[in-house]
């Protein structure tokens, strides 16, 4: 299945400070028993989202009308814990295309990118400052820019470079996918096989 | 030659292929799949029109969302029932060996690859789960994937991963009473963090680690990923050697030989460099207990919960979110606290070395009045040794019930859920809200001290009673 190309997006954003945040938070384990890729995001932080009665939990901020958006800004290890891609998917499903963390959790992060979800890693002073600028103004629009490897605050014009590694960047750029590139790799898989005999 | 790392040694030799800043196409030996994180892979092979690459060197189980009582009956949950039966399915398609429901091999994904040696020195292995970092034990490179690596593996037997830095964690000396691999592990994690391990892969080494049984590496590798690493890995030894010899897929006779000249090799050079090293003395450690919701959150169980100024500014907001939900104040003393729940079990803690221990603190007493325990074995195999050790026996007499294997309360997908604002001291390995059912609190501890806390139904030191 190809990735949703990826290039450049401008988005409010919708802040979640908490830190440590763990793929049991994003999607809990119950909802784990489908067997398709698709659905997820309606059980999205489902226990933060929602109360024991299944009502929404107003000041949540997914349930705050005031906040909306492509891009998830989250605190420091974010999707730590399982290596669950279901959190991967309900993230995308629920419409996000990026996640801006101070730092990611390495499983959470490789299947993020294997689904077209971006993690854009910042600083923890760029990150702050972020979530200062949309507490004073939750529209504030955030720019990644993957050319250029950039996030970018509009509102203050400071910005940022962050990391990617260059065969992922084209996988974004193009909306390449990891199988084909392995499956033109057979010949080679063959070859190691032979060699290592067995 | 370069000293290299034993970790090293292992990734360099199953790289089949680099992409130049990019990840490298790394080789799998072995792959473990179960029924929760594998539907969408097979799914995306059909679409594909494609079949396994190397079905031989994938095997299966259903364990995370399986019943742990009347395993014989069908699934009574509908959805449960369709996704382990999609994974027979599955299996049966695409020509892979299941160990399913009832199957006298089938038991916990990581319990079931060591003790049949599936499981083997200086291999490469995966599995959609994040605790295959357990099989590191046996001087493996083996770490969780997502769904779409699984599907990887499929396709090609490859995934394609940055290579990660190196971290070596020595501990030396001698265990004090009570303590266990369980405690060297949660201590290690509440002195670097949940995530003071993220990006790196950790060899454990040092005297205390070599000292350690197959089972109780197993345990310590289990939770290398609770403090963020990508896995862990212990270098095999005599130790290694007598576990594996006579098992199932282990390789017999003159081939056992030639495996063995070849594991031999398997461990860092000396001068190998690492990007970081941490020493810890065994005789620091204490028997733990966990007091918020992340592993890192552990303290000797005869301490007490922190103080908000102990705790680094920036984590004050979790810190006290954790407690509010744990129904903890800053401070507070934790031996004595009352508990309502005890699960014995999970990849971490239900091989029989644990059931053992566990046994051997109830013997001859009773289980506490408020308590619930749920003793769940990592797998057939372990349910069986328990009976034929007449462990089953004693805990029974104790008062507690022996359930059949499965993930059960460690992640709470089937029915064994804590009900929310009860105390569970668990041996498994996350501690995370809502865990191990919604509002459920767990304490994570070795089994010695869920044993302590099933008798006496409140968190107390097991060297007490020992
Ligand atoms: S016992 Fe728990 S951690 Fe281990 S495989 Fe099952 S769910 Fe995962």
């Amino acid at each position: 299945m190809a990735i949703k190309k990826f290039s450049i997006l401008t988005s409010a954003c919708i802040p979640l400070p908490a830190e440590n945040v763990d793929t049991d938070q994003i999607i809990p384990a119950r909802f784990l028993k489908a067997t398709s890729r698709e659905g997820f995001g309606e059980n999205l932080f489902r226990d933060w989202r929602y109360d024991k009665n299944n009502q929404p939990v107003k000041n949540f901020v997914l349930n705050n009308p005031e906040y909306s958006g492509k891009i998830l800004v989250a605190g420091k290890n974010f999707g730590s814990g399982s290596s669950r891609e279901h959190a991967a998917w309900a993230i995308f499903d629920y419409g996000f295309r990026v996640v801006v963390s101070s730092f990611f959790a390495d499983i959470f992060k490789n299947n993020a990118m294997n689904n077209g979800l971006l993690p854009v890693q910042v600083s923890e002073t760029f990150l702050r400052n972020i979530f200062s600028e949309i507490e004073k103004d939750a529209a504030t629009p955030l720019q990644i820019n993957l050319e250029k490897q950039e996030t970018k605050l509009l509102s203050t014009g400071e910005s940022e470079t962050f990391e990617i590694n260059t065969y992922k960047k084209l996988c974004f750029l193009n909306g390449y996918d990891d199988i084909d590139f392995l499956l033109s790799k057979k010949d080679k898989i063959v070859a190691f096989e032979e060699k290592r005999g067995s | 030659m370069k000293p290299k790392t034993l970790f090293d040694k292992i990734w360099d030799s199953h790289v089949v292929d680099s992409i130049s800043d990019g990840p490298d196409v790394l080789y799998i030996d072995r792959q473990y799949i179960h029924e929760v994180t594998s539907p969408q892979a097979f799914t995306g092979l059909r679409k594909r029109g494609i079949r396994l690459f190397r079905p031989e060197r994938t095997l299966a189980t259903a364990d995370h969302n399986i019943p742990t009582l009347h395993q014989e009956l069908p699934i009574r949950e509908e959805l449960s029932r369709i996704q382990v039966q999609t994974l027979s399915d599955n299996c049966k398609e695409f020509g892979v060996e299941l160990y399913g429901l009832g199957h006298p091999y089938n038991g916990i994904v990581h319990v079931i690859g060591a003790e049949m040696g599936f499981t083997q020195p200086g291999m490469t292995i995966v599995c959609g789960d994040s605790h295959t970092s357990t099989h590191g034990a046996f001087g493996s490179i083996a770490f969780g994937i997502g769904t779409s690596e699984v599907e990887m593996v499929f396709a090609s037997q490859c995934v394609l991963q940055p290579k990660p830095k190196k971290m070596q964690i020595n501990i030396d000396g001698k265990l004090g009473k009570g303590v266990s691999a369980k405690d060297i592990i949660l201590y290690i994690i509440s002195q670097i963090s949940a995530s003071g391990a993220t990006g790196y892969f950790v060899e454990f080494a040092g005297s205390t680690i070599r000292s350690l049984s197959m089972e109780a590496r197993m345990t310590v590798c289990n939770m290398s990923i609770e403090m963020g690493a990508r896995g862990g890995l212990i270098a095999p030894d005599e130790t290694t050697f007598n576990y594996l010899k006579g098992r199932e897929f282990v390789p017999k006779g003159a081939d056992w030989n030639r495996a063995m000249e070849k594991w031999q090799t398997l461990k860092s050079d000396t001068d190998a460099a690492f990007d970081k090293e941490l020493f810890f003395r065994a005789g620091d450690i204490k028997p733990m207990i966990t007091y918020g919701t992340n592993p890192g959150m552990g303290v000797p169980i005869d301490g007490c919960v922190p103080q908000l100024d102990e705790i680094p500014v920036e984590q004050q907001e979790s810190f006290k979110k954790a407690l509010k939900y744990m129904g903890f104040e800053p401070g507070m003393k934790l031996e004595g606290h009352p508990i309502d729940y005890v699960f014995l079990g999970s990849c971490t803690n239900g091989r029989i070395e644990d059931i053992r221990a566990f046994a051997s603190l109830v013997k001859g007493k009773k289980k506490a009045e408020n308590v619930t325990a749920w003793i769940v074995p990592g797998s057939k195999h372990v349910e069986k040794q328990a009976c034929d050790e007449g462990l089953v026996d004693i805990l029974e007499k104790a008062g507690f019930a022996f359930r059949q294997p499965g993930c059960s309360a460690c992640l709470a997908m089937n029915e064994d859920k804590i009900p929310a604002g009860k105390y569970s001291v668990s041996t498994s390995n996350r501690n995370f809200e809502g865990r191990q059912g919604p509002g459920a609190r767990t304490l994570l501890a070795s089994p010695l001290t869920a044993a302590a806390a099933a008798i006496t139904g409140k968190l107390i030191n097991p060297a007490d009673l020992i």
